[in-house]
């Protein structure tokens, strides 16, 4: 992180709801917990999707039919998760910025987030299972890996 | 019995080093994690379909046979990944508040699996296709959300040492249903002071 932004870290964690997060016992732990449920939905919606890109799982049903009746519920998800995510990164925004794991997750996470709502959402449209279909697949799911793991190695570093 | 069988456990040469080790505990923990978006993710999408949120147009029979070898292959990392986890320090897992309320939770959401699977499954062929599945499905789609929410909440929440068994005084039924072995004097003082906050208590520690 440049050392430039610190300052907007440190505003980060002085605002209100980040110093209302900090305060309370019980505040991180449950938002903590939340953006992990909101995970299980959102990693369940693109998981079933890349499977059937991958040739596998669900495959009497078409990409395209698939990728558009779970939608709503990826959109849900993925707002949460930003929703919370904000919640867990204002209350120690100082932390995050000395920290790799972070900078990796901030990184990956909007190329993951632009790669599905912009790329994959666009191929998807009349895509049969194949080289090109195997291809987006496999970059979908290496991407939300990495944020996700990067994501969790926040807490150990 | 339990307890001393524990201790022993706690005590082997592997439990230790897994503890204390620098990466492999926190990678274990990682894939536990992240595990959670194959395990419980395709088991909620399935559980949308039943409870007729999501995947209308998709037959039930899709999730059932498609989709659920990797819900189960997702459940089979989640099963030696926790137990590793598990392994690495029992003794504190066994006396957690938290984890003990998983261990009910879990044992509640596999009753749930297998109703479904042992009575509402066998019949598939009269409802696959319908938007609404059946009244017992959608009962069945409803609990499963709900308990593996409050697993992973529980789960997530086992990190936290708000009850353990160190950190006293705690009222009487957290001494009682972690199985935390206190002086009877203690237990007696936080009956009188009536219940500390969790506030109180992580000050006190």
């Amino acid at each position: 992180m440049p050392e430039s932004w610190y300052p907007f870290f440190e505003w980060c964690e002085g605002t209100l709801l980040g110093s209302a997060v900090r305060e309370s016992v019980v505040a991180f732990p449950l938002i903590e917990a939340t953006h992990l449920v909101a995970l299980c939905v959102m990693g369940g919606a693109l998981i079933l999707v890349d499977l059937r890109m991958l040739g596998l799982g669900m495959r009497q049903q078409g990409i395209a039919e698939l990728a558009s009746q779970v939608r709503p519920w990826l959109v849900t998800a993925v707002a949460v998760m930003l929703g919370t995510g904000v919640l867990l990164f204002l209350s120690e925004a100082v932390k995050c910025f000395y920290n790799t794991a972070f900078g990796v997750k901030m990184l990956t996470l909007p190329v993951a987030l632009l790669f599905t709502f912009v790329v994959r959402e666009k191929l998807v449209q009349g895509l049969e299972t194949g080289a090109r279909s195997r291809i987006l697949g496999s970059v979908s799911l290496v991407l939300w890996f990495v944020v996700a793991a990067a994501g969790r190695w926040i807490g150990y570093s | 019995m339990i307890v001393s069988f524990l201790e022993w456990v706690d005590s082997t040469k592997w439990s230790v080093m897994l503890l204390e080790s620098y990466y492999m505990w926190p990678l274990l923990e990682t894939t536990h994690v992240l595990t959670l978006a194959l395990f419980v993710g395709t088991a909620f999408m399935m559980d949308l379909r039943l409870v007729g949120l999501a995947f209308r147009r998709v037959p039930v029979s899709a999730f059932t046979g498609r989709l659920l070898p990797w819900t189960r292959i997702g459940f089979a990392i989640m099963v030696v990944t926790g137990l590793l986890l598990f392994y690495s320090s029992p003794l504190r897992y066994y006396r957690n508040l938290f984890f003990r309320l998983k261990a009910v939770l879990l044992v509640l959401a596999g009753l749930n699996v297998w109703f479904f699977h042992s009575r509402i499954h066998r019949r598939l062929d009269e409802w696959d296709g319908d938007w609404t599945p059946p009244r017992a499905a959608r009962i069945a789609g409803i609990v499963s959300l709900v308990v593996w929410t409050s697993v992973v909440f529980s789960g997530r929440l086992v990190a936290y040492n708000w009850f353990d068994c160190d950190i006293q005084p705690q009222p009487a039924w957290v001494n009682t249903l972690a199985g935390c072995e206190v002086e009877n004097d203690e237990t007696a003082r936080s009956d009188e002071e009536g219940a500390p906050t969790l506030a109180g208590w992580i000050t006190a520690s």
